[in-house]
């Protein structure tokens, strides 16, 4: 499934950088029935997780109640250059990752 | 000198509008109704989830399918230089078939022409994202729908859907969209209707949806009974509301509440 991430390619070293991340999933509540009266099954991303040169920087768990294609924002001070890896995990097996990069200048 | 002037531009414009239509200086995209958040979502490619189809249209672009094993791009190769402005200009004329067809036909029509596949579903994620890739290539063109005469008699019978009152509130799409966009229903912008970023992501669907789609919630909202996904009232109402709209940038794939 697709994702799109939006962090800055370039920053100063000690700026605030904000880290945008969207992905594709239609979030089913498992709370829905349909017109026969049977209960659609969940299906939603359960957890996502931002490790920054493989130390995790943000994670977050993901509930029913989150819109289908969730937009995550947030924000890390940038001191080193390095590589982002985005993962979203969820109901039957779903997975999915991304990745971006950083460079510091002085 | 000014009267004669007057006079000449009276009788040389006025056939093209309709009594009660709003005039070019007066359209307004659905975008202009938007709060700001909604605008900023539109604005930045990384956060309109629309962008998730136009990625996954430009895979489906390349992809091989159908009996004839080709891809889209290898009879139309590089989207971005062969289907630029390609959706200002649907519905379109279909020889064959003698009839208009929209975006979404059109694409289907090519698979089973050149690519011996069947055609993709209405509101199907494969259908929406390449009908959004294709759009997308048009972004900030001007509409140029129905120039072509043959379309003539087509344009004239979406204007008479346009001003038909239906439904058990008997409305007519213009009693809203024509004579009443400047208003509010309940907490909610009216707008004036104008096709200006289909497919577009609609916050309410929580997904990418046609113009078809949001013709058939408005048509259902006034209690009528829905005209049927690719019948020749939908497209016909279809290419009434770009002609409508002619001038107007696209913004496809566009976000709405």
């Amino acid at each position: 499934m697709a994702a799109l991430i939006n962090v800055p390619a370039k920053a100063r070293r000690g700026d605030v950088i904000e880290i945008k991340a969207l992905t594709s999933h239609i979030m089913e509540t498992g709370y829905r029935r349909t017109a026969a009266g049977e209960i659609v099954p969940r299906d939603i991303i359960t957890s996502f997780t931002c490790r920054f040169n493989g130390t995790e920087i943000f994670r977050a768990d993901f509930f029913p109640a989150l819109a289908a294609n969730p937009f995550l924002s947030f924000f890390m001070v940038a001191n080193d250059s390095g590589k982002f890896d985005f993962e979203w995990i969820g109901d039957h097996g779903f997975s999915t990752t991304a990745s971006a990069s950083l460079s510091v200048v002085e | 000198m000014r009267r004669l002037i007057a006079i000449v531009v009276l009788l040389t414009t006025p056939s093209l509008l309709h009594a009660g239509e709003i005039p070019p200086a007066e359209r307004r995209s659905g975008y202009s109704f938007m709060a700001p958040d909604t605008k900023a979502m539109q604005d930045d490619d990384t956060a309109n989830p629309g962008m998730l189809w136009v990625m996954e249209g430009e895979g489906l672009w390349a992809k091989k399918d159908g009996a004839s094993e080709k891809a889209c791009a290898d009879c139309h190769g590089d989207a971005r230089e062969s289907m630029k402005g390609v959706a200002t200009r649907y519905p379109a004329f279909d020889q064959t078939l003698g009839q208009p067809v929209d975006l979404e036909q059109a694409i289907n029509l090519s698979r089973a022409r050149h690519q011996q596949a069947s055609p993709l579903a209405h509101e199907s994620r494969e259908l929406l994202a390449l009908e959004a890739y294709i759009a997308e290539q048009s972004r900030g063109m001007p509409i140029a729908a129905g120039a072509d005469p043959q379309l003539a008699a087509f344009v004239e019978k979406g204007h008479d859907l346009f001003i038909a009152r239906e439904g058990q509130l008997n409305l007519s799409c213009a009693n809203c969209h024509d004579d009443n966009w400047d208003k509010r229903l309940a907490g909610s912008a009216i707008t004036q209707g104008q096709p200006t970023g289909y497919p577009l992501y609609r916050l309410e669907w929580q997904s990418l949806g046609s113009l078809q789609r949001r013709l058939r919630g408005c048509i259902t909202g006034v209690r009528a009974q829905a005209f049927d996904f690719d019948s020749p009232e939908m497209v016909e109402l279809e290419l009434y509301l770009m002609t409508r709209a002619a001038g107007m940038p696209i913004e496809a794939p566009a976000v709405r509440p």
